[in-house]
Order: structure tokens, then sequence, then C-alpha cells
């Protein structure tokens, strides 16, 4: 072990912290985990319930693994990791359904497919294999929080043009919206419109972040 | 045998995995770049699935549910092993991918290629473990039903990919804004599918 410890939260661990909000975003940028963030993003409530339990999954299989990555055989660590992230999310659901029911019933199979959600066996991979359990830990929680920030991002636009509200508070009814006219627009709680929407943020990170377009 | 045929095709076009879901987006977007590879994808999800399913299925009526066991011995009546579902899912696929990986690497090592780190990858595939977790929630009364329902799902899912792989074969010479190149139009071009694909909907089964 190396004796000179760094500060929990130094510059390097708080960028492990920042780049996967913005330019390592896990989902606009390396293509992960979109399987679930768009079937969750009709309300927000739910969405926000998964944001949380994903980054908790990640954060800690991510901890678990960094601490016992020097004993994983190499040939079999794809089992060993989908056992801790089965474990994790197990834990996850059983809390859900034991604290906040309707919401579990929203989520409906979503929660299971945490376990497989790329974000988590990305990072394992990608990072968890490689580093000390903090840094890891950090790593996740980052990479949790990129993923949130879409997901709620589409959710209040799905919310609010397709039923009108923001986190169940009645916005549009509230300004008046409704007597100039405005219907609520059915299409946009369909699931095709989470697909053409997270392709208009990723247009629109894309043209702000010239250094992430894909080259052709 | 009607309702097996409604399962078939309500899976493949109404409940279509990747349009109604979207489930297995990640290895949809990343590996269809082209037809061949995609199709090739698709076949080994196609096969992983039929088996799976009916695996999955077999295990949560005779092992996992409330009181499956039964008809081990009386004793073991009130065992409620539900909440392992998620682990002896995952277990399964796992295997049965690592028996895929094999068969390809030995039958057709081109393919083996070009698929790279997506063939193990299949393993966490969402839309394998989410025809079972489907499949669970929906109660399927048979094995043959469980089956027909992962045979559908597979083949939905390799229609999507195959479909995309196209699409994207064609993009590539058109002449679309810059930072919405790559993965910004393909969410936009799965989007149109998606609706495109919503007008099955209508069909009554």
């Amino acid at each position: 072990m190396n004796m000179e410890r760094e500060p929990f939260l130094s510059a390097k661990n708080l960028k492990l912290l920042k780049e996967p909000i913005d330019c390592q975003n896990p989902i606009t940028v390396q293509v992960l985990g979109i399987c679930s963030a768009l079937a969750v993003t009709v309300k927000m409530k739910p969405a926000i319930v998964m944001a949380l339990s994903v980054t908790i999954v990640v954060a800690f299989s991510n901890l678990v693994i960094a601490l016992i990555r020097n004993y994983i055989p190499p040939r079999i660590r794809i089992i060993v990791q989908l056992v801790v992230i089965a474990a994790l999310v197990i834990l996850v659901d059983q809390i859900l359904r034991a604290y906040s029911y309707e919401v579990s019933k929203q989520l409906s199979v979503f929660v299971g497919l945490i376990i497989t959600n790329c974000i988590l066996m990305g990072r394992l991979e990608a990072f968890a294999m490689a580093n000390k359990p903090w840094p890891s830990f950090i790593d996740g929680l980052g990479n949790g929080a990129g993923y949130g920030l879409i997901l709620i991002v589409v959710s209040i636009f799905r919310e609010l043009l397709g039923s009108g509200t923001i986190y169940g508070y009645p916005v549009f009814e509230k300004l008046g919206i409704y007597e100039t006219g405005y219907v609520n627009n059915g299409l946009i709680i369909l699931p095709p419109m989470a697909l053409i929407l997270v392709g208009l943020i990723i247009w629109f990170q894309r043209s702000r972040n010239r250094k992430l377009i894909e080259g052709k | 045998m009607e309702n097996l045929f409604n399962i078939f095709i309500k899976s493949i076009f109404i409940e279509n995995m990747v349009f109604a879901y979207f489930l297995g987006m990640c290895s949809y977007l990343a590996v269809s770049k082209t037809v061949k590879t995609s199709s090739g994808l698709g076949i080994a999800v196609i096969f992983v699935m039929v088996i799976t399913v009916p695996v999955d299925y077999l295990l949560e009526t005779y092992i996992l549910k409330a009181g499956a066991m039964a008809w081990i011995s009386p004793a073991l009546a009130d065992v409620d092993l539900s909440f392992l579902s998620f682990i002896m899912y995952i277990a399964v696929i796992a295997s049965m991918t690592q028996l895929v990986e094999m068969i390809v690497e030995k039958f057709a090592p081109a393919l083996y290629l070009s698929l790279g780190i997506f063939l193990p990858l299949i393993a966490v595939n969402c839309a394998i473990l989410g025809a079972s977790l489907f499949m669970q929630q929906r109660e399927y009364s048979s094995v043959a039903e469980a089956s027909v329902f992962g045979l559908g799902s597979g083949i939905g899912w390799y229609l999507a990919i195959v479909a995309i792989a196209a699409i994207k074969e064609k993009l590539q010479y058109s002449n679309i804004p810059k930072p919405l190149r790559g993965l910004g139009i393909s969410f936009i071009v799965t989007g149109l599918m998606a609706i495109a694909f919503m007008s099955f909907m209508g069909i009554q089964l």
C-alpha cells in the first residue's frame, strides 16, 4: 500500500465525478444503459426513483468489485460481476416493494432490468476492475448522476407536454394555458417520442461541444 | 393453437422488444453498422431467447414460485423463492451465451471476429432478460406458450436490428447536420420506425 493518501475529493476524483455528467455522459456519449432510460420517463416520479436506484447500484457494485478485483479470476469475471449486481438489484427491488409499492408497480420489469443495464457492466469492466475502491465509488456516483440527468430532462419534457404537470403539479392548469385552446399532446407520452427527444438532446449537446461530433 | 399464433404475432410486431419497450438498445445501436453483422447477432439473440425463456419458465414454475416445490415433498409447499428469480434467470442466460459463443467461434469464425465484444455481451442484452421477466409477469400457462413468446421476441429483435442496419448503410451517403451524425440520427430514425410499428397496435387478435 502506498503511504501518502490523497484527499478524499482531490482534483482527480472531482473530475471523475464531473466528467460523466457532461462530456463522458453514459447515455449520450458512451451509449450505455439506454434501454431502461427511455421506458420510465413518462412521468418524473418513476424517472427519479429509477435514477436513484441505478446510482446506488452502480456506486456500490463499483465499490464491491474494486475491493475484490485482485481475487477475481479473469475467466469468470462476468459471472462474478453479474452476481454482485444481481444481489444489489434484489436489495433495491425489495426495498422499493416495501416502501413505495406504487412506484415499484409502475417501473415493473425495469427494476429487474437494472441488472442488464449496460452502464453497470461497462463501468465495472472499464473502471472498477483496474482502480482503487474510493475512485471507483466516485466514478459510479458520477455515472449514475449523468444517467439520472438525462432521465430527468427527458421526463420533464414528456410530463409537461404530455400531461401538463411537473412532478404531479398541474402547471398548465394553474397558468391558465388550457383556456387559450391548448390540448395535452398525446403523442409525447408514447414510447417513440422518448427516442426522438434523446436524439434532440444529443444534437443540442454536440452542437455545443464540437469535440464529441462523430468524424466522417 | 390459435392462442400460440396470437402470442407469436403479438411478440413480433405489436410488442416488439426494441420499438415498444426499448430493450436491447445498446447492442442494437452499436452493432448495426452493416446488415451482415447485425443479422448474425440477431440470429444469436433468437437462439439464446428460444432456449432461455422456456428454461426460465420451467425454473419459475417448478422451483421458484411460491409453493412451486410441492411436487418434491409436501413439506416444501410453503417455500417461496421468487426473490431469487433475477439471479437464476441471469445465470441461465449467461451460461447459454457461453454456449452460443463457443458454437459461433467453431462454425463461423468470421462472424465471431466481427461481433467481437458484443457476443459475450448478449448475456447482458436487456432484451433477453426482459423476455424472461415479461414471461414471469404475464404468467404464461404452458411451456409451449413461453417458447413461442421467446421465438417471437427474438424474431422481432432480429427484424429491428436488420432494418436499422439497412437504413444506416443508406444514411452514410446523406447530408446530415454534423452534430446530429451517428448517434443522434440513429435515435431519431429509431423513433420514427417505432411510430411506424405502432400502427400494428390496431390489429385485433
